[in-house]
């Protein structure tokens, strides 16, 4: 099962490579997806072997399962999305056959960079992810997207080089220990020999890997390139990036915290997530009230909410863990949902500036208040789940370092207010733009808010306490 | 005192840093691309030797990578779209050769300080190699943040990338080398190809990277 996850997304992006219907690849793409997911699922009852090169335990599998569900119904989502972009001529058959393969190969990417036991091959896999959407966002060659894929390019590339630098640094410290090889790069022999590891070369490691992976995460300072490639490349594109590609970046971080949190000596990662998190938080929350443009303002949003989750993860303790954990499954859920509703939304307008969108309820009611209702959800008010988690995050906070807290529920409150200001004017009001009637597969959509809702009144208990046994072994 | 194992080690690793240096003052790109080319040939040598005094024969294989992917195949290229962009003139630098040439020893002395110290239970050679490779990617990120052309600041992340590498043949016994470093070469690849595919030329008459940000989606 192990071995499916990730060769179903690779013979099937070799496949899709090779198909010429865009339909016929549409479909195949969603079927692969579907029999990842199940291969996915399956590994949370099934636990296979573990090897030196992939593993699976507790802490990935939640990723596995959310990441391939979020595939899967982005490739629904992404068939009817297409349609519409061959209709218009903004896609060629030609160039959907290899957008299909991308997505697949992109899947591969992250599935083995999540079940990676080997922290060098991690980085290859996550690499791989990395230029695959770099291509797919770059995809409609207009001077804007290429302007985005480049960015994204050079950014993620220079994150990702001095990411491998931190990793060599740890291989460094970890053969000190565990001698030369293959041992010292297992992620599982690293962390329970990490004790004895010269703390001064971990630290450093640390920063190159909090640099590093952190330009993936959407970090601010290292945020340039998240907005325009949400914005300039294919809807379905910039819910995966959300929905995945960022949280593969944020595991791959919290693997080295683990590292570094086994070893006494070596400094605590906490303070230095709490500020990147918390700069993050505050700077996209004043920045989403001067978007101009639908896509890129959810971008900020995101950025917001890896802040948050960073800010969690930092805080560490069972609570802020399973806090930053339940945030970030419930953003996924959520911020894939709005994208679904902003890619047919924009479809319809044929634009994607805020001004030329308006009173969607009316017009189109499902996509209309699907959008309210991810818009809710995202900005944090109940009943959804990440009112849930976001309370918890507070609550857990004040108690404590007050201060803190503040600065957080200032963060907070602002990116509330942007978001809530932005929907009165896209879903009510008098209607602006085209109201044409859309073909907009909302089945992906609905499945994501009723899970993002479900969560946030009724958690099963089995979940709760999945989550809370993730949330020790984070530390 | 030392052996000669590590004197031609840190020998050609401190030619590395040189190379960079000297890509730093390079005001034309035709010169860049020849810097670029030179110091993936000393880093091909420099590998080859940790391959010999590591007993590592797999090593061999990237340092062919170096010398024949890094310094024929990729300058080439580089060249062939210099000439087809008609961009083989002057670059501008910002702040001034001297100033940036302060600021890279400023980062060597940076990097040096950071990674001795703490490398003090390792062996010599990887310990040299660790903070010289350091200082080579900090002069390639250097290089990338003070040039607004798109070509040159690929070299800037190719000579940051020649630091990385040789970081990872530096730690002795490293598995996964030769993936790695294959890796790189994918993504150099496909940076090259994107310069041709995205043609930045044809669309907004120049590549420099200023004209691209009056394109960001916002100021549409």
């Amino acid at each position: 099962m192990l071995n499916a996850v990730i060769f179903t997304p690779l013979g099937a992006a070799a496949l899709l490579a090779l198909l010429p219907s865009y339909r016929l690849s549409a479909i195949l793409n969603v079927v692969t997806a579907l029999l990842t997911l199940i291969a996915a699922a399956s590994l949370a009852w099934h636990r296979p072997e573990m090897g030196p090169l992939l593993f699976i335990d507790d802490l990935n599998v939640v990723f596995i399962v959310l990441g391939s569900f979020v595939a899967f119904t982005t490739s629904i989502f992404s068939a009817s999305y297409i349609a519409h972009e061959l209709e218009i001529g903004r896609l060629t058959p030609r160039y959907l056959r290899f957008y299909h393969a991308m997505f697949q190969l992109m899947n591969f990417g992250m599935n083995l960079a999540l079940i990676a036991n080997n922290i060098g091959l991690m980085w290859v896999a996550l690499e791989l992810a990395t230029l695959t959407t770099v291509l797919m966002v770059g995809i409609y060659r207009t001077p804007a997207a290429i302007e985005a894929a480049w960015k994204y390019f050079i950014l993620g590339s220079v994150g990702i080089a001095l990411a491998l630098f931190g990793t060599i640094l740890v291989y460094l410290a970890a053969r000190g220990v565990l001698g030369e090889g293959i041992d010292a790069m297992v992620w599982t022999t690293l962390v329970g020999a990490a004790p004895d590891f010269d703390p001064r070369l971990l630290n450093l490691a640390f920063v190159f890997l909090l640099i590093g992976y952190g330009t993936k995460i959407g970090l601010v300072p290292l945020h340039a390139w998240l907005p325009d490639a949400h914005a300039e490349g294919p809807t379905p594109v910039s819910a995966v990036l959300s929905g995945l590609l960022l949280n593969v970046a944020l595991y791959a971080l919290l693997r080295f915290k683990m590292i570094l949190a086994a070893n006494p000596a070596a400094i605590a990662p906490g303070p230095l997530m709490i500020t990147l998190g918390l700069l993050s938080l505050v700077f996209a929350a004043l920045m989403l009230y001067r978007r101009r443009d639908i896509k890129r303002m959810f971008a900020y949003s995101s950025i917001e909410h890896m802040g948050i989750i960073v800010f969690a993860f930092g805080m560490a303790g069972p609570v802020a863990n399973f806090a930053g954990l339940l945030q970030m499954v419930m953003h996924s859920l959520t911020k894939s949902a709005i994208f679904f509703t902003v890619g047919h939304i924009a479809q319809v307008k044929g634009s994607q500036r805020l001004a030329d969108i308006g009173g969607l309820t009316v017009t189109h009611p499902l996509l209309g208040w699907g959008l309210v209702a991810g818009v809710a959800a995202i900005a944090g008010l109940p009943p959804f789940g990440i009112f849930m988690s976001e309370f918890m995050v507070m609550g857990n906070t004040f108690a404590r370092d007050p201060v803190l807290a503040v600065i957080l529920g200032v963060g907070l409150l602002l990116a509330f207010g942007a978001l809530l200001m932005r929907l009165h004017g896209l879903a009510f009001g008098a209607p602006r733009g085209p109201t044409g009637p859309v073909e907009a597969s909302t089945l992906p959509l609905f499945a994501h808010l009723i899970l993002v809702l479900g969560a946030g009144i009724w958690l099963p208990p089995a979940l709760v306490a999945w989550f809370e046994h993730v949330a020790r072994m984070l530390g | 005192m030392h052996s000669l194992s590590f004197d031609v080690a840190h020998m050609l690793a401190g030619f590395l840093v040189l190379l960079s240096f000297m890509m730093l003052y390079q005001d034309r790109l035709g010169a860049l691309i020849n810097a670029l080319a030179a110091q993936a040939v000393v880093l091909s040598l420099s590998v080859a030797w940790q391959a010999i005094i590591q007993e590592a024969p797999h090593l061999f294989i990237t340092a062919g990578l170096a010398i024949g992917f890094k310094a024929v195949v990729i300058p080439m290229a580089l060249r062939r779209i210099i000439v087809k962009l008609g961009i083989d003139r002057e670059i501008e630098t910002v702040g001034g050769t001297g100033l940036t040439m302060l600021a890279g020893i400023g980062l060597v002395a940076l990097s040096l300080q950071v990674v001795l110290p703490v490398t003090g239970g390792s062996d010599p050679v990887s310990r040299e190699d660790i903070a010289l490779a350091l200082s080579v990617v900090l002069l390639g990120l250097l290089m990338m943040v003070t040039r607004r052309n798109a070509v040159s600041q690929v070299i800037g992340f190719m000579s940051l990338e020649n630091g990385i590498v040789l970081a990872a043949t530096g730690a002795r016994g490293m598995p996964l080398v030769v993936e790695i470093s294959v890796a790189f070469s994918i993504l150099i690849a496909f940076i090259v190809v994107g310069i041709f595919l995205f043609r930045i030329r044809e669309r907004f008459d120049t590549v420099d990277v200023q004209a691209l940000d009056r394109f960001r989606g916002e100021r549409r």
